[in-house]
């Protein structure tokens, strides 16, 4: 599938009302790390139709970052049910991130 | 310019060095004495040594091997480096900024964490290892620094202009610095304390102090703190690579004690020809291309 654009607006619809496990990637666009974290995202929604996935910029969405206590990025969340199921702080790989699911 | 930059005049860094310059590359080592081989009274277990040899002897022998290849190499300790817009490497050291097409981490393995109650509880929930990335979420706030050196200062440079306030906390230390233009406390440090995110730092002698965000740069910066700015895969503050001694960035490198593994001197010199080569076959299909 594609990854999916969050915004504050549609967080809610496409990620905590989702019937699949959905995992959140929160980047800036002037953030080293994410840019490595970046492709590893595009290739897990690529490759599993059985998550939803999506990408959150932190500078237009502040409001999901402070939300979430997102302090740090890249920061990941799996959630699951509208619930937050595991965080990873900085660059994580593929293998990492699967394991949770 | 150089081809390429090494970071760490050890084992892995003076062998990646032989073997790149010997391979026709421009070469610059980047050292700030601090190898581990310093440290080590003698080293009987390496190869040919019949009596052993001391590990300074053998620090020093392999810097004079390097000066006898005519390989350039500078006393500076390294504390940023950024990839530029050319894909090239911009390292900054304490006196000056070098530019590369290729950078091997030859680092060694930097001194455990010091023993913080709450370090890890918090990571990403008020501490963090990268002030340009992580400095847009403490605007106008007051910010800790826990650091001693040179390394801090340069932290403290990139958020300087977006927190309110910064408090450099050496935690029992000397500053390795003469001065500058923040508080510096000098108290050791025994807690970081907080609900769901950092709170307050408290002090050996029980005072607290408020803060809202703490940025870790002890000491000099060591390859797992270049690697978490860069976007280097690590693995428990070892740099991932694969048999070539790449890591997941193009063109960069990293070799010996940093990798993870035997932490001896001949898996770091094997380790660092391997690197060397892997550098110097990169820029030369980087000149074909070009
Ligand atoms: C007490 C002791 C005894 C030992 N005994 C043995 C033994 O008997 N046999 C054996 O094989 N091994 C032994 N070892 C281990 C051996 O010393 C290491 O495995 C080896 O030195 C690793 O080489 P390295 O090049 O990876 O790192 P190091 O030798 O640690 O070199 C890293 C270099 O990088 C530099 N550096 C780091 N960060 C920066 C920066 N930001 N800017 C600039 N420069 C930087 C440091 O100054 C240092 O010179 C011993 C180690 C110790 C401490």
């Amino acid at each position: 599938m594609e990854v999916l654009k969050l915004t504050t607006a549609n967080f809610e619809e496409t990620i905590l009302k989702a019937d699949k496990t959905a995992i959140v990637d929160f980047y800036a666009d002037w953030c080293g790390p994410c840019k490595m974290q970046s492709p590893i995202i595009d290739k897990i929604a690529k490759e599993h139709d059985e998550l939803v996935v999506g990408k959150l910029n932190v500078d237009d969405n502040g409001e999901i970052a402070v939300k979430y206590g997102v302090m740090s990025i890249p920061t990941l969340l799996i959630i699951k049910n509208g619930e937050i199921k595991k965080q990873f702080v900085g660059l994580t790989d593929e293998s990492d991130i699967l394991k949770e699911i | 310019m150089y081809d390429i930059i090494i970071i760490g005049a050890g084992p892995a860094g003076i062998s990646a060095a032989i073997y790149a310059k010997r391979a026709g590359t421009n070469v610059l080592v980047l050292d700030n004495d601090n190898s581990e081989l310093i440290k080590a009274h003698k080293i009987d277990n390496y190869y040919g040594f019949p009596e052993g040899i001391s590990g300074s002897t053998l620090y020093d022998n392999g810097i004079q091997q390097a000066k006898n290849l005519e390989i350039d190499l500078k006393k500076e300790a390294v504390l940023n480096i950024k990839m530029n817009e050319n894909m090239c490497y911009d390292v900054k050291t304490s006196d000056n900024i070098y530019t590369s097409d290729s950078v091997i981490f030859a680092t060694g393995t930097k001194k455990a964490k010091p023993l913080i109650k709450g370090l890890n509880e918090f990571e990403g929930k008020g501490i963090s290892y990268c002030a340009i990335c992580d400095g847009f979420f403490y605007r106008k706030k007051d910010v800790v620094i826990i650091g001693d050196g040179d390394y801090a200062l340069s932290e403290a440079s990139d958020l300087v202009n977006i927190v309110n306030s910064i408090t450099i906390l050496t935690n029992g230390k000397e500053p390795g610095f003469e001065n500058c233009n923040y508080k510096v406390d000098k108290r050791p440090i025994t807690s970081i304390n907080g609900d769901m995110k950092v709170e307050e730092i408290e002090f050996s002698d029980g005072s607290t102090l408020k803060t809202d965000g703490i940025f870790i740069a002890i000491g000099s910066a060591g390859a797992s703190d270049f690697a978490k700015k860069m976007g280097i895969m690590t693995n428990n503050d070892n740099i991932k690579v694969n048999e070539h001694m790449e890591t997941n960035i193009k063109g960069v490198y990293a070799c010996g004690n940093i990798t993870g593994g035997l932490l001896q001197v001949n898996k770091a010199v094997y380790e660092g020809a391997v690197a060397g080569l892997s550098a110097a076959n990169y820029i030369k299909a980087k000149r074909k291309g070009a």
